[in-house]
């Protein structure tokens, strides 16, 4: 006996697979937008959107491609050569690593409103029903017992997020006081239970799991969960102070020019500014621009004071040097 | 005659043993996918199959594995061929060699892979400006996966080469055989099994790699998405259901391979008895 | 004269000279040299490129970092602990298998592969859905005071979960071959079950066993996909050297995940020669013993 019948098989398999591929192949304007993770949903909705505003005032059939990932490896391919037109990040350092290889404009902050972030969210709290440990701020996080659930900030731009807010916050609520914050961020990531490398990891820790009595993530990112998992489990809490959260897109220019797609790319971007598309990312939690949107989703969004990664830490790079390289502030927080 | 273990006591606690921890170790894990997978019905499931990128990522999953096999077959033999049956200096080493896969990180893997191929990499520029896209493209995922399986076939017939010795393939040359008559009529018919059972290791590793895939897909739905990253980004993406779908897919697939195996292996045990 | 090399007439050091008796050296050497330069060690050149840039002071900066060294002891103890798991679990079940016939044999003997078959990130996930506090296992684990999940036991159990089938299929074959009169002689004897085992199967088992064991514990070593689920990944705890290396490459740092890579790659590959040069001891007294 030969290994003929398997060999037959797969021989099959793979005319099936010709087959299948084949059709997605086919020639059409194509735009590629290189994406974080936990937006393939998001983007479903606003791809169709901008497909028939672009072929209203078009002749050709569009055909937009999606490619997700964790932010950090998705720019490495790009980086690696793989041939995104769009970039739409949760990272303003995962752009501005593509910006320093020349791939993307430098001044890609300039090239579109309210840097280059058509929408953006704040970091927040997911607590259980009754909120039980009274947790209202970030000092609460830090109390004895408290256990906590966020993504590793080595791995995870969300983590990264939750260290910066925590580290603002308590900047600001002990004036500055190193010694104090020190003790503080030491206590807090001490506090945490598990440390997943995403923040699908830690959403799945805290509600599947049942580990731990607060899930820091992203404010879209809780209210998506509360909204998915049953909102009488679960509260969401905005703290008083927390970070901006920016999610910045920005044509890869190398690539969209190789593509011929430069109009079509940019076009893409400045839908994502456009009213109605607003309208479409308010709806997924996030918070917008758009006066009217704004006013419409007021009360979905509680006011809250909103610290710049640029004014407390001197920018993304800097905050990188300083706290999560290796042998950074975080580093040595975590040391024993 | 009594065989050691024959005791009946022993030999029910020894079988009983086992299938509890097989049940407890291998069976429940399979049972829980497909639990989750159908969890909110049939008609779930289906519709998480049928989905167009679900779809494309199994076409895809296939072509690179009905390519991967036939690759990982020739070199197999070839190389099994070789080390067992001539002695030359640096023999062993090849045969540590081709162990690298197993000893690396799938991730590392796709990594190495990048860093040559991509386009910063030693042959990367000299692609790129022939417009020759290797990385996340279909050539590259078919690369690691030939990379990271190619083992396996050499794997399961070199211990068995080696333990049958060339006797009767050196009787078969004596009596005038040729190359590939030799190795059809004489080695195949002794291989057969071991040889098989590479090909379905091989198999089962190219439709289920995720790591070094992950590496060089890009992750382009549709297009470079294979089953495996589909279940990663279903589940980042909160679609438990759909993630365990695809999972139990997979789990299809594996089941599918290991049950031919053991139905072509009943076939040739029952064709021995009765000859 | 050992079987292996059967194929030369003369033992002589450079192949070519002689006369072979068997086809295909060319033609087999051509082939094996080429997928292996091409497929094996061209890409392995780019590793090599990356630390090229380093000092070895600063290799050794990279991986004797503190963190980094606590997740090798990590590793290593986890894997170690799989491996020994696995070679009880695969002996047993090796030998039921060849032994014993009983209804759904078959199907467990399928069953050993699954492992293999099943994609590491699906492992992962579902390992840490059944043992988690609230998973099937879990709660049944909880009140023994036991937890799996998001601790060490958990990395172990996800090695030992991926590696199954190595000591499994290692033993299996041997046993089978393993002529009848050998224990029915030890029976008669009236040796008991158990020292019977011990003095006259084990040491046909032994070299089996021992590869299958150290297969499974080097790829414990590498294994990221399946355990990175159900690690609790906090530092110095629960930390893997396999998400070192994903930690660095998040940070765009090649050249530290090439380090911490290339010691991974260092351990496994001298494991794997050191097994690869036992087997062929063992095969060698196997035949010159006959």
């Amino acid at each position: 006996m030969s290994p003929l019948p398997l060999f037959r098989r797969t021989l099959v398999a793979s005319a099936i697979a010709l087959g299948v591929v084949a059709p997605v192949m086919a020639e059409e304007r194509e735009l590629l937008n290189s994406s974080y993770d936990i937006a393939r949903e998001l983007f479903a909705t606003v791809n169709p959107a901008f497909k028939d505003h672009w072929e209203a005032s078009h002749d050709d059939t569009l055909s937009i491609k999606q490619s997700h990932g964790g932010s950090s490896a998705q720019a490495r391919a790009i980086l690696q050569g793989l041939r995104a037109d769009v970039v739409t990040y949760n990272q303003v350092t995962d752009v501005q690593v593509l910006a320093d290889a020349g791939l993307v404009a430098e001044d890609w902050q300039q090239r579109l409103p309210n840097n280059a972030s058509p929408y953006y969210s704040t970091t927040a709290f997911l607590v259980r029903e009754g909120n039980p440990e009274g947790i209202e701020s970030w000092d609460d996080l830090a109390a004895e017992g408290v256990e906590l659930v966020f993504p590793n900030p080595k791995t995870s731009g969300n983590g990264r997020y939750t260290y910066l807010a925590a580290w603002g916050a308590a900047e600001r609520a002990f004036d500055g006081d190193e010694e104090r914050v020190t003790t503080f961020m030491r206590d807090f990531l001490g506090n945490v239970k598990v440390f997943d490398t995403g923040g699908r990891g830690a959403t799945t820790s805290f509600i599947e799991r049942g580990i731990g009595d607060v899930l820091i993530s992203f404010e879209s990112e809780v209210n998506n969960i509360r909204q998915e998992y049953g909102s009488d489990d679960y509260e969401v809490i905005v703290p008083p102070v927390s970070i901006l959260a920016e999610f910045p897109v920005a044509v890869v220019e190398d690539n969209a020019e190789r593509n011929g797609t430069l109009e079509l790319a940019r076009d893409y971007l400045e839908f994502l500014y456009a009213e109605e598309t607003q309208r479409l990312l308010a709806g997924f939690n996030y918070r917008v621009h758009d006066e009217a949107v704004v006013a419409e989703f007021a009360d979905q969004f509680p006011e809250t004071e909103l610290l710049k990664v640029e004014d407390v830490f001197g920018g993304w790079d800097a905050a990188m040097e300083a706290h999560f390289e290796s042998g950074g502030r975080l580093d040595q927080l975590q040391r024993r | 005659m009594q065989r050691i273990g024959d005791a009946p006591a022993l030999r029910r606690l020894l079988i009983g043993a086992a299938v509890a921890l097989s049940a407890l170790f291998l069976l429940l894990p399979l049972v829980a996918i497909f639990a989750q997978a159908f969890s909110q019905g049939l008609g779930t499931f289906w519709v998480n199959v049928s989905d167009t990128y679900t779809l494309a990522a199994i076409g895809l999953t296939l072509f690179i594995t009905a390519l991967t096999i036939p690759i990982n077959l020739v070199f197999g033999v070839m190389l099994a061929w070789l080390v067992t049956r001539f002695a030359f200096p640096g023999r062993r080493l090849l045969q540590t060699l081709i162990d690298i896969p197993f000893a690396i990180s799938p991730v590392v893997a796709g990594l190495v892979y990048l860093l040559l191929y991509g386009r910063n990499g030693w042959l990367g520029g000299w692609l790129d400006a022939h417009d020759i896209q290797l990385m996340f493209a279909w050539p590259g995922i078919l690369m690691v996966t030939v990379f990271v399986t190619c083992p396996f076939v050499a794997r399961e017939l070199i211990p068995l080469m080696q333990a049958q010795g060339s006797r009767e393939e050196e009787a078969a040359v004596t009596l005038g055989a040729s190359g590939f008559t030799l190795f059809r009529r004489v080695t195949l018919p002794n291989i057969r099994w071991a040889l098989l059972y590479g090909v379905i290791l091989t198999n089962a590793r190219a439709v289920g790699e995720f790591g070094a895939v992950s590496v060089v897909s890009g992750a382009i739905r549709g297009e470079t998405n294979t089953l495996p990253l589909h279940v990663e980004l279903l589940y980042q993406d909160y679609n438990t259901v759909g993630a365990f779908a695809s999972a139990a897919l997979l789990a299809l697939i594996a089941l599918f391979t290991l049950a031919a195996k053991a139905g072509l292996e009943w076939r040739a045990a029952r064709r021995e008895a009765l000859a | 004269m050992s079987q292996r090399a059967a194929g030369s007439r003369l033992p002589l050091p450079f192949p070519g000279r002689t006369q072979r008796v068997l086809p295909g050296f060319g033609l087999s050497l051509g082939i094996s040299l080429t997928f292996v330069s091409l497929v094996l060690l061209l890409p392995l050149t780019g590793l090599v490129g990356q630390l090229a840039g380093l000092s070895l002071g600063e290799y050794w900066a990279i991986i004797s970092e503190p963190r980094v060294v606590a997740s090798y002891a990590i590793t290593l103890g986890a894997a170690a602990v799989a491996a020994l798991v696995n070679a009880a679990f695969g002996l047993l079940l090796a030998w039921v298998l060849v032994r014993y016939d009983f209804p759904g044999k078959r199907a467990l003997d399928a069953l050993m592969d699954l492992p293999f078959a099943l994609p590491t990130a699906v492992a992962g996930i579902t390992l840490a859905t059944l043992y988690s506090s609230n998973g099937w296992m879990g709660q049944t684990l909880a009140p023994l005071g036991l937890e799996v999940a998001y601790t060490w036991v958990g990395i172990a159990l996800a090695m030992a979960f991926t590696s199954i089938p190595f000591v499994v299929r290692t033993v299996q074959p041997i046993l089978e071959d393993l002529p009848h009169e050998i224990d029915e002689a030890a029976m008669t004897l009236g040796a008991q079950d158990g020292v019977a085992f011990r003095r006259v199967i084990l040491p046909h088992l032994w070299p089996a066993l021992v590869t299958g064991t150290g297969l499974a514990f080097v790829r414990s070593l590498g294994e990221f996909g399946a355990v990175i689920f159900i690690a609790g990944n906090m530092p110095y705890e629960t930390e893997i050297t396999s998400l070192m290396i994903f930690v660095k490459l998040q940070e765009y740092d090649y050249v530290g995940a090439s380090a911490i890579a290339s010691v991974v790659l260092a351990t496994s590959l001298a494991l794997l020669l050191a097994i690869n040069l036992w087997q062929g001891r063992f095969i060698r007294r196997l035949h010159g013993g006959n």
